[in-house]
């Protein structure tokens, strides 16, 4: 009897076992055709962006000599001289034939207005110049740009294209003359934002995030930490405890603009502190951080065992000292990487800065935490809405530098939690 | 099987009546209710370095431990044995009051360390684990190196006044715990990475390298092997010459081995208390004798 039986347990397995691995097949069939699948739109978002940004990072720029006319040039007051007449004066020696007063003009807009700075720049460190003939390196004007990398295509009809048949000659012969170059484009990391393309950079928009983060990070990790501590570690389980946890995984969830009209009600109406600043960003986004922190670190606080909690407070611990001797080193490597994800996610968070006027257009670099400000997030809103063609390039350009940046932040998480992981 | 065990149980009433009021006893106790349970035996001690008086702990509604007397003797080994949930690690628990951890824990009664009730509102729980160590039943050695370990209790109590106190206390514990010679070459390694046994005579250096008047062990071998277990319950025998030690064991031939008094919880109930040999030779409640011979548990 117990040998049929047998027989047909093995039976019914055999029938069910064709099924349950045609099911197991399935299932990873499923799970790689999704992996797939999020890997090819990754990888196609990467490669349009890297398609359309990487011309960014080279610009246009023509050699002029410049004739530092003593005439023009004050020494003793270089800052109001007009250097954009010596930089139109330059260009227009490039094209001794021209004569009409139109096509002057028009030579004279093939300079990029971020010439003249460049110009004053050089005179005002060396004035000894002044008097000689000096060739420099000026940026060409951003429609000479998008010519010269053939985003203007020569083929369409001359009505349609922004660049005319004698515009792209002139082109054309200062190219044959070597005076019309692709140089690397140092103004993008080192400029603050600007009307004219070729002069915009996100060296304003990055240490408008730097700020911002230093001081979501300075408020929201300790903060974040210490609250979840509290609530693990010391607050009674009762049903207000119960409350504030339901409000915490709330919050994570609330509309990140929401945050910003918080701000904009609070900080700025109400306490007064300067608009558009960094200042009021960071606090802005702390709040958004906080309740992941908060999540996270009570993730990683519950996930250290009870063993360790009981080994110490078994030679006598109290319980501060087991929760700052063993309790928050084991607990840090997760506390770490919810705070970076949340770092990352407040890098990324557009919404509520608008809210607190940190959209706003600004050409300087922000020096310190009061100072007007955007961030990376915002500055790629702005440029993306700006009709210029040369913008669509600094925007994905942007947007690659942001992707570097939250790809650096990542990394250092995975860093982090390996370094300090510690097994028990 | 069962019934040859009744006949040879039967026989040794026989044979062993030396004592009759002893046998009456006996006999009158597996007479009576099985629920209504009044511990047997003499569960107090001469030299007591622990009293516990009518110890109740409630989990929520559950009631876990139901009116519980008995004494600890100074320098003895007291093991506790009984069936998985009678109470005996919840019991032990209290007598350090590591039971203050979980929030739906009460306990009512006295329990006194050398005539202090450590239940009372004015006593730190902090002093008191220092007096009445812990060794756990998963070793749980700190992710720390192995003097690190040792040394937390002696640094956070402030016992040692210098680097080389700290050093000889080290030394002196894990030499105590059997595992100086093993281990004296490799301090800064962490005390993770040790054998399950090692790892669980670290923690028992841990725990007396603060010095404690007693030491709680709660099934302190269930997670070791034979040769591991052994080495533990030498050291159990040569660490009752300098300290009170209470043992929570599923093992009875452990009990037996290391222990001089046997308490069997059952349900909550302290049903029986003696020496260990009287124990196990001439348990004297029917419960106690079904749980040692076997029957369930």
């Amino acid at each position: 009897m117990s040998e049929n039986h047998q027989i047909s347990t093995m039976d019914r397995v055999s029938v069910g076992l064709a099924a349950r691995y045609r099911k197991e097949r399935r299932f990873r069939l499923f799970g790689i055709s999704a992996i797939v699948a999020s890997l090819l739109f990754l990888a196609l978002l990467l490669a349009s962006i890297t398609a359309k940004g990487y011309t960014a990072f080279r610009q246009t720029e023509v050699l002029l000599d410049v004739y530092l006319d003593p005439a023009v040039l004050d020494v003793h007051n270089l800052a109001t001289a007009n250097y954009a007449a010596l930089v139109r004066d330059a260009a227009l020696a490039l094209f001794s034939q021209v004569e009409s007063r139109q096509d002057k003009r028009i030579i004279g807009k093939l300079i990029s207005t971020g010439a003249a700075y460049r110009l004053q720049d050089l005179v005002t460190s060396k004035p000894e110049l002044i008097g000689s003939t000096r060739p420099i390196w000026v940026p060409a004007d951003d429609e000479v740009d998008m010519f010269v990398k053939g985003h203007i295509p020569r083929d369409v009809p001359e009505a349609e294209r922004r660049v005319s048949d004698k515009q792209a000659s002139w082109i054309d012969q200062l190219v044959a003359a070597d005076r019309l170059k692709l140089k690397f484009n140092t103004a993008f990391f080192q400029a603050g934002d600007s009307r004219e393309p070729e002069l915009a950079g996100i060296r304003g928009a990055a240490a408008g995030s730097m700020f911002t983060l230093a001081i979501t990070l300075l408020l929201s990790f300790p903060v974040g930490v210490a609250a979840a501590v509290y609530l693990e570690e010391f607050a009674p389980k009762n049903r207000w405890t119960d409350l504030i946890e339901v409000n915490i995984n709330n919050l994570a969830a609330i509309p990140s603009i929401v945050f910003g009209l918080l701000g904009l009600a609070v900080f700025l109406n109400f306490m007064n502190l300067p608009r558009s600043a960094s200042l009021v960003g960071g606090l802005v986004l702390t709040l958004m951080t906080l309740p992941t922190i908060i999540i996270a670190s009570r993730a990683s606080l519950k996930s250290v065992p009870p063993s360790i909690r009981e080994a110490a407070l078994g030679v006598g611990a109290s319980k501060m000292q087991t929760i700052s001797h063993h309790i928050l080193p084991l607990a840090m490597p997760g506390m770490m990487t919810g705070a970076i994800i949340g770092m990352a996610r407040a890098l990324g968070e557009t919404a509520p800065l608008l809210m607190i006027g940190m959209v706003a257009f600004i050409v300087d670099v922000p020096n310190s935490f009061s100072d007007p400000a955007t961030v990376l997030p915002v500055q790629i809103f702005l440029w993306a809405d700006s009709p210029e063609r040369a913008f669509v390039e600094r925007t994905s350009a942007a947007i690659m530098i942001l992707l570097l940046l939250l790809l650096a932040m990542n990394a250092a998480a995975v860093f982090l939690r390996n370094k300090f992981e510690r097994r028990w | 099987m069962a019934p040859a065990m009744d006949t040879i149980l039967d026989m040794r009433d026989v044979i062993m009546g030396k004592d009759e009021a002893e046998a009456a006893v006996a006999t009158k106790a597996r007479k009576v209710d099985r629920d209504q349970r009044t511990t047997v035996g003499v569960p107090f001690v001469e030299e007591p370095r622990m009293i516990c008086r009518e110890v109740n702990v409630f989990y929520g509604d559950k009631h876990a431990i139901n009116n519980v007397s008995i004494d600890v003797g100074k320098n003895e080994v007291l093991a506790m044995i009984g069936p998985s949930g009678c109470g005996k690690s919840t019991f032990l628990r209290c007598l350090n009051r590591m039971n203050d951890t979980v929030a739906s824990c009460r306990v009512t009664g006295e329990i006194l360390l050398d005539a202090l009730n450590i239940y009372d509102k004015k006593v730190d729980v902090v002093p008191l684990r220092a007096q009445v160590g812990m060794v756990f039943q998963k070793p749980n050695p700190f992710p720390k190196s192995i003097f690190d370990n040792v040394a937390y209790g002696p640094k956070i109590h402030g016992l040692v006044n210098n680097k080389t106190e700290l050093n000889d206390v080290v030394e002196d514990s894990l030499k105590k715990a059997g595992l100086w010679n093993e281990v004296s070459d490799r301090l800064d390694q962490p005390g993770t990475g040790l054998s399950g046994g090692q790892q669980q005579r670290l923690c028992i250096a841990r725990a007396i390298a603060v010095r404690p008047e007693v030491i709680l062990m709660d099934e302190p071998c269930s997670a070791l092997d034979p040769i591991a277990t052994a080495t533990v319950e030498d050291l159990i025998t040569e660490l009752k010459e300098h300290y009170t030690i209470v043992i929570v064991t599923h093992n009875m031939q452990q009990a037996a081995r290391v222990s001089q008094r046997t308490a069997y919880f059952h349900l909550g109930d302290l049903v029986e208390v003696g020496p260990t040999d009287r124990i196990f030779t001439n348990p004297r409640h029917q419960l106690t004798e079904d749980y040692i011979t076997g029957r369930f548990g």
